[in-house]
């Protein structure tokens, strides 16, 4: 019961605190909604070019503090911004910026939003600390301090209730009390309702959705376009340095023996022995591509028998659990399989890991990978270019790659990709 | 010794079909699908079928499939199974049944005539034939497991010729010790790894077995 009663008492106090940031939230909201508005008419002037990216930043600032704050209060707003564009240096940049950030419907909302929370931030928020010291100040009178205000000849209204004597004064603490147990109940939902009040004008519309989605479309198409092509590049490398020239070598060397064969038979004999061991020196060649391309395991057998197969031949002992109802399409379980191999690689290359698994699984219309090593941990996602290579990968799929690693271990890494299996 | 050839690229069947008859085996069919493979190794088991891994009509590990259901059928049915890339995994499930009579090679072992058909000799003989390659690929983490721990690096080295396929003889002249000295260790695998006496063969693949059970 203690507890309940300290628990109740701390809630509201924070969300007073809240309130008292939002009243001040309130008073800047108003100083931007001038100073912008003021800006925008100097638009024709050229100054308000200068001026209205900034006061933009600014009201973009404190609408950001409001969403946090709206997020730690269970409110999750998301942003709605259009994605920032790539601008040229100079006065010409400081217009482009100028005209995009007026473009987009985000501004205006937030602009609105600040002109309608100057009120309604400053009123909400001033609720809880409103009620608190009228609570205080009925129990400071009921207590005693009438008796002051009885001898200064001035009557004491607390509410209703003209304090003039200890009865009178005991109704003012129970209604003191009645105001102190309204502010604890009802500051978090006050405050809360701020929340409720900035979500539509703060939060994301449709079409800020769908530019975000546009853009990170674009983005992620990019990728595989540049991965793809980088891909077909290396092949075509390693087929002409290679291959090729083997084979070329091979040809001549026949030709030559060809030649040798009635004259100098002891030569010929070596030089198609030689033929013979470039041949397959060609095709260990070729092996090695084709398993960078398209690993025949994964052709032949799927997902499950190819990781099985990875497992098989890592350095280290690997335990495979894999629960899949069917297969995924092609491009996922090669993203897949690559992702896994990536991830062992890494784990035998730096976790120094005695041991791995491998956990593949598919729920709710993803597939999920977890590979997991007993190392040391302390692997960061942005250092290596593996793993941001299994991320821009995972992308195109809308897939994503979660690293968790501790220092000390053990690492977890997590590698969700939407698909449906067949 | 009558021989099953299964490849579906026309220049390779062909090549094959001459060398092998050039040794003296007698090509009873040659055949470029999984269907037909299956029909005619139940129908009339060869001494030793040759098989490509990726065959019509899917293009998968359909010979592989087709040989490995023709041994369900014929218990110890020798197939030699050619690859354009050698597997552990499928090594593991050839070798599963324990009964012997498989051999897995890389494709390009057949430029080593002499090799090749010493391999496919031994694997119609019952005994194994793995890829080098393959063998190898165990190597690195199977020492430290049970029951190979126990072995001396030596032992494992003769095990891993075995697993190859080499006789006592042909391992003797690889790793250039005497004979006897093989005997001694491929007994002490054989203590070592819990196989009870039996006829060498079976014992062989027994211990091959257990280097790939890991």
């Amino acid at each position: 019961m203690d507890s309940r009663v300290t628990t109740l008492a701390r809630q509201a106090g924070t969300a007073t605190a809240r309130g008292v940031l939002l009243v001040a939230g309130a008073v800047a909201a108003l100083v931007l909604v001038l100073v912008a508005v003021c800006s925008m008419a100097f638009m024709a002037l050229g100054a308000g070019v200068l001026a209205v990216p900034t006061c933009v930043r600014g009201l973009r600032w404190l609408a950001q503090r409001n969403r946090e704050l709206a997020g730690k209060l269970g409110v999750p707003i998301e942003a709605p911004y259009l994605p920032a564009r790539d601008v040229e240096p100079g006065i010409v940049g400081r217009v482009q910026r100028c005209r995009w950030l007026l473009a987009d419907p985000a501004t205006w909302r937030d602009l609105a939003w600040a002109l309608l929370n100057t009120v309604v931030g400053f009123v909400l928020g001033l609720l809880p600390v409103t009620l608190l010291a009228y609570a205080i100040e009925g129990f400071a009178f009921s207590a005693g301090l009438w008796q002051l205000t009885r001898d200064s000849g001035v009557q004491f209204w607390y509410s209703f209730i003209p304090i003039r004597g200890w009865p009178t004064a005991a109704l003012g603490a129970l209604f003191s009390a009645a105001a102190l147990a309204l502010w604890a109940f009802s500051a978090p939902w006050i405050v809360k309702g701020q929340a409720y009040f900035s979500k539509p004008l703060l939060g994301q519309t449709q079409r800020s959705r769908l530019a975000q989605r546009v853009r990170q479309l674009a983005d992620t198409r990019t990728d595989a376009i540049d991965a793809s092509d980088a891909e077909l590049r290396r092949i075509e490398r390693d087929l002409h340095d290679g291959t090729q020239a083997r084979l070329v070598a091979i040809g001549m060397k026949l030709s030559i023996a060809e030649h040798q064969l009635d004259s100098d038979p002891a030569l010929a004999r070596t030089l198609v022995a030689e033929a013979r061991d470039a041949s397959a020196k060609a095709l260990a060649e070729l092996r090695n591509l084709i398993r960078g391309i398209h690993p025949p395991v994964l052709a032949e057998r799927g997902l499950d028998a190819a990781v099985r197969a990875l497992a098989l031949d890592a350095a280290l002992d690997v335990t495979v659990s894999i629960d899949l109802p069917g297969r995924a399409a092609a491009p996922i379980e090669s993203t897949a399989y690559f992702a896994v191999s990536e991830l062992l690689t890494n784990v035998s290359k730096h976790a120094g890991a005695d041991a791995a698994s491998v956990h593949i699984g598919h729920e709710n219309n993803v597939l999920r990978i977890v590979v997991t090593d007993d190392g040391r941990g302390g692997a960061d996602a942005a250092r290596g270019s593996g793993l941001r290579g299994i991320q821009r990968r995972c992308a195109t799929f809308d897939g994503t790659l979660f690293l968790a690693s501790p220092e000390g271990g053990p690492t977890v890494a997590t590698l969700e990709l939407p698909c449906a299996l067949s | 010794m009558r021989v099953v050839l299964a490849e579906d690229l026309f220049l390779l069947r062909q090549g094959l079909v001459q060398l092998l008859q050039s040794q003296g085996f007698e090509v009873v069919a040659a055949v470029d699908n999984g269907p037909q493979l299956r029909q005619v190794l139940l129908r009339d088991p060869p001494d030793v079928a040759v098989v490509d891994v990726r065959l019509p009509p899917t293009f998968t590990d359909e010979g592989l499939q087709a040989a490995l259901e023709a041994r369900r059928q014929v218990p110890g049915l020798p197939v030699l199974v050619l690859s354009q890339h050698v597997e552990q995994l499928y090594a593991r499930e050839l070798l599963a049944d324990g009964a012997g009579g498989i051999g897995y090679l890389l494709k390009d072992r057949v430029f080593n005539i002499d090799q090749f058909v010493d391999a496919v000799r031994r694997v119609a003989g019952g005994g194994t034939a793995m890829d080098p390659q393959v063998v190898a690929r165990l190597v690195a983490g199977t020492s430290r497991r049970e029951p190979l721990s126990a072995l001396t690096p030596r032992e494992l080295e003769v095990l891993k010729l075995m697993a190859e396929g080499c006789s006592n003889a042909a391992v003797a002249q690889r790793l250039m010790v005497s004979p006897g000295a093989v005997a001694k260790h491929t007994a002490n695998i054989f203590t070592k790894l819990d196989l009870a006496p039996s006829d060498d063969t079976n014992r062989r693949v027994l211990a091959v077995l257990a280097y790939f059970d890991r």
